[in-house]
């Protein structure tokens, strides 16, 4: 009996347990389900960026024949949206529109054709009221506020201010100040936005299948918006096309997809154009940032002063959480004795941002890291060497009382830095060529979630029955990360089984726990912790289970390979199902819930916003990135990159290497092409052609390497692998051209034209030098 | 349409979908993508983009990779298009489908089946091209999740397979 080999899934590497379906076709998105039977609905949006609604008259559309359901304004007096206290959008604008293609109505007919033709018979009025598309002009004193109750268009600011920060500036042999820009980048997940709302009349629920991220947020709006109780409510989530926070927040077209079924009294199917994802972006705002380092001889930082300035859009969104976010992750990373950090929120009249990949983090660590780079140089400091006097060691709480329980960037250094054989090759390249590289880290979890319910922050339950599978059910949303192969592989590989007996039911409210979504990285550290709690405690009831049927004491039981016997050596054995179904005997079958909760030493400090940033385990990320920059055209040319991500234990190490290899690649995207543009509030950007998402032919092979740290409260010491290595790219990215062409641009993406501009500027610069030394 | 309004004519369209015969009345305007989702049934053909830009639509049509969203229905006529759904046979993955399941070069999976056309047109008419060829035969294909790097690895590794 000895000889059966004990079963490995995790830290092993295995395929997606729903991966067949997506390589099959067999999965079926939101736009795939059956909808034979749907309406389809269309929004009628707003044709100016600022107005007051003098005159709606959708009479004409409603008299088309086969339209079945025209709503507006009217029919939500209710605001919606993911903070409770900045709760400021209407699904369909009331009174007023605050940005161009702002809904305003939609119609629902029998089909697409029409439901275009009754958009076309909306009348509207508008009187225009001055626009704002930058915060400066939004802040100018005689600017007309957005919302009422902010005045000055300011929609939050943020005043934190930790250890002395003059002090730390006099303490500096040099201090180094500099301005940053980045442009506002969309997520342009490759699914367009859809949702297929059913209502049945005669029993008065509603089921809602959307591309949410997080199902239990539009559940609750869902009620509020339609005055429904959350019982006749049920949301469930299909395949989703990816998401990278576009879909956390509630969406406008999810709540007017469900007014206008409940108004048709049926099913509507909402396909959103890709033009109409860019107005619904909720992206990363373009932010200005003014920063300020000291820094002693040796490299020690000795303080840091930071403002930031975000271009929120027309609503609040999460654009709270942004703000603080830009500041609380200035630590965590680097032991810093002072920063002092202002952040404004500015309303204007263009889409609302809100989270996206590495949320709030990557624009402050982007000005943050090419600064460093900058400084260091003056003092003739190589980049490694300055961020390894400033390592921070776990664990540890900063300043802004986060918890650092676990750091491996020390290794993650190491590894980018043998891998890129950087201490060869610095110095060495030839002009045009250049190696330039950056830190980052980001949260796994909030460890405060948004909605203070009391409830543990995470729950699956497992489910045992005569089949003898063992069933997960999670609300954790998969939108391609992985997660429900990684509850798939903690449950199995705590119970000592293959992953094929688990079956995973994810995201849907009438059969799975409630989850609070798929957002900032929480699912592997607080999903995961609840299924391998959830798992330990079916364990214990198999294991008693045996023991009855062995007639041997429960705590000498032990299941490998599938096969329960008396200690490693047992000759009596049973197979796995005939544990469970003696486990069913007399109970019948059996649910168990695991949970998992932050404790309140992880959830941030007590100053204002002090819960953002908090988090059990910060995942932290190193990065060597090697360029060439051709002076004539300006064009940046990533030829290779190295990272290494301490995730802390890889449960799934193909996923995480996958995760890696996907944010270091989105972080490309933002560092070199891509930016939204509007004109008069017109977005010019808004098709795939317009912005320009990186294609496989410009990009560069990544080589990753996984660094374990072992955090002691993660899942197997598991923590985040899917944020974290963004925020690193786009700072690598200008460092490596600072080290190519000896040009510090100041501005993202780093487009063929902005080098080009700046280096006519040094050009010019270089002659008005000339020639004033030829003149003296 | 539910009211007057000038109706484009249709066309009877005769073309062989993953390897069955088949007679449909189109509407001379139906793009290929509308054709093969709404009328066909197989949805495994997705809609990314507002035409031509993601990639996410590729079938083969007569082995060729082209974008459906673009291609009108009608000029199918008497044509073999082959989707993702006629990939697998016999109960078994194509040695793309393969290689793309068992190296992630699938994460949300929306771009996958048009990636995957768009490298089975590739193999058939180049069994072993380079990294440059692949590079440059998948460049219409937008993903957003893998960085491109396990879709690279998982076209190389599927050459290697016998077909």
């Amino acid at each position: 009996m000895s000889t059966i080999a004990p079963i490995k899934v995790s830290n092993r590497g295995v395929p997606l347990i729903d991966g067949i379906d997506k390589v099959t076709g067999r999965a079926r998105y939101t736009a795939d389900l059956d909808h034979a039977d749907a309406l389809i609905g269309r929004i009628f949006r707003s044709p100016v960026s600022h107005g007051e609604i003098v005159r709606l008259d959708v009479s004409k559309a409603r008299a088309l024949a086969g339209v079945v359901a025209v709503v507006t304004g009217q029919d939500c007096p209710h605001t919606y949206g993911v903070l409770p206290v900045a709760m400021n959008e209407y699904p369909l604008a009331r009174d007023r529109v605050r940005y161009r293609g702002e809904p305003i109505a939609a119609v629902a007919a029998l089909d697409a054709e029409t439901a275009a033709r009754a958009i076309d018979l909306i009348e509207l009025e508008v009187r225009e009221l001055p626009a704002y598309y930058t915060a400066a002009a939004s802040l100018a004193p005689d600017a007309v506020p957005l919302h009422a109750n902010k005045p000055g268009n300011l929609e939050r600011e943020v005043h934190h201010d930790f250890g002395d920060v003059p002090a730390g500036f006099a303490a500096a042999d040099i201090v180094r100040e500099a301005r940053f820009s980045c442009a506002e980048v969309n997520h342009a997940q490759i699914e367009p936005h859809a949702c297929l709302a059913d209502y049945d009349p005669l029993s008065g629920r509603l089921q809602m299948q959307s591309v949410s991220q997080v199902g239990y947020y539009l559940h609750l709006m869902l009620a509020r918006c339609l005055e429904m109780e959350t019982s006749r409510i049920r949301v469930i989530k299909p395949f989703i096309g990816g998401g990278f926070g576009a879909r956390v927040e509630v969406l406008n077209f999810e709540i007017i997809t469900a007014l206008l079924a409940r108004a048709a009294s049926g099913k509507v199917l909402m396909q959103l154009t890709r033009e109409e994802n860019f107005l619904t972006h909720r992206a990363r705002p373009q932010t200005d940032i003014r920063l300020k380092l000291g820094m002693r001889r040796d490299g020690r930082i000795t303080g840091c002063e930071c403002e930031v300035v975000q271009r929120g859009g027309a609503y609040a969104g999460y654009g709270i959480v942004t703000i603080l976010y830009a500041g609380a992750l200035l630590q965590g990373i680097y032991d810093i004795p002072a920063i002092k950090y202002d952040g404004y929120r500015v309303y204007t009249n263009s889409p609302p941002c809100g989270a996206m990949r590495g949320h709030g983090s990557v624009n402050s660590r982007h000005a943050f890291e090419c600064l460093l780079d900058r400084t260091a140089r003056e003092l003739k400091l190589d980049p490694f060497t300055v961020r390894r006097v400033n390592l921070l060691h776990a664990p540890t709480r900063t300043m802004n009382d986060l918890m650092v329980n676990s750091c491996g960037l020390a290794e993650c250094l190491e590894k980018v830095e043998s891998a890129s054989r950087w201490r060869e090759r610095i110095g060495t390249l030839p002009s045009g060529k250049g190696l330039g590289m950056a830190c980052s880290h980001y949260v796994s979890g909030a460890a405060k979630p948004i909605h203070w319910t009391g409830e543990p922050h995470a729950v699956v339950n497992v489910k045992l029955d005569f089949d003898g599978g063992v069933t997960a059910l999670t609300g954790a949303a998969d939108i391609g990360q992985g997660s429900s192969t990684m509850v798939a592989i903690a449950v199995a590989e705590t119970l000592g089984i293959a992953l094929e007996r688990i079956r995973v039911i994810s995201g849907d409210s009438a059969l799975t726990p409630k989850d609070n979504g798929a957002y900032s990285s929480r699912i592997t550290f607080m999903v995961g912790n609840a299924a391998i709690d959830a798992a330990k405690r079916v364990k214990s009831i198999l294991a008693e289970a045996a023991a009855n049927k062995l007639e041997a004491r429960p705590e000498d039981i032990e299941c490998v390979g599938e096969t329960f016997r008396v200690g490693a050596e047992g000759q009596a054995s049973l197979p796995f199902a005939d544990v469970v179904k003696a486990a069913l005997v007399d109970r019948g079958p059996i649910t168990v819930s695991g949970t998992f909760t932050c404790p309140p030493e992880a959830q941030g400090g007590k100053h204002r916003g002090g819960a953002v940033g908090s988090t059990m385990g910060f995942s932290y990320a190193a990065q060597v990135v090697e360029v060439s920059v051709d002076e004539a055209t300006g064009k940046v040319t990533v030829d290779k990159v190295w990272t290494a991500l301490d995730c802390g234990h890889a449960i799934n190490p193909l996923a995480v290497q996958g995760q890696i290899e996907g944010s270091v690649w989105m972080g490309m995207g933002q560092a070199l092409s891509e930016e939204t543009h509007y004109i008069n509030g017109l977005p010019a950007h808004a098709s795939l052609l317009e912005y320009h998402v990186p294609t496989i032919a410009e990009s560069p092979p990544i080589e990753v390497a996984i660094v374990e740290s072992n955090d002691p409260f993660g899942p197997f010491g598991a923590k985040e692998a899917s944020e974290g290595a963004l925020a690193g790219f786009p700072p690598a990215v200008i460092n490596a051209v600072a080290n190519a062409i000896d040009i510090d641009l100041d501005e993202l993406p780093a487009t063929p034209d902005r080098i080009v501009d700046a280096l006519v500027e040094r050009r010019r610069q270089r002659r008005v030098a000339a020639a004033r030394k030829a003149a003296s | 349409m539910q009211k007057d309004h000038p109706q484009p004519g249709k066309r009877l369209l005769r073309s062989k979908v993953n390897g069955r015969w088949r007679e449909d009345a189109v509407a001379e305007n139906q793009l290929l993508v509308d054709y093969l989702r709404e009328v066909v049934r197989l949805t495994g053909v997705k809609i990314g983009c507002d035409g031509g830009e993601c990639g996410a639509c590729t079938v083969l049509l007569d082995g060729e990779a082209v974008p459906s969203c673009i291609t009108l229905a009608i000029r199918c006529d008497g044509r073999a298009i082959e989707t993702i759904e006629g990939l697998a046979r016999h109960g078994r993955l194509d040695r793309l489908q393969r290689a793309f399941h068992e190296r992630l070069g699938t994460q949300c999976g929306f771009c996958t089946p048009g990636m995957i056309m768009a490298a089975e047109g590739l193999l058939r008419r180049n069994p072993r091209p380079t990294e440059p060829e692949i590079r440059t035969a998948l460049s219409g294909n937008l993903c957003r999740c893998t960085g491109y790097v396990k879709i690279i690895e998982s076209v190389k590794a599927a050459a290697e397979m016998a077909p």
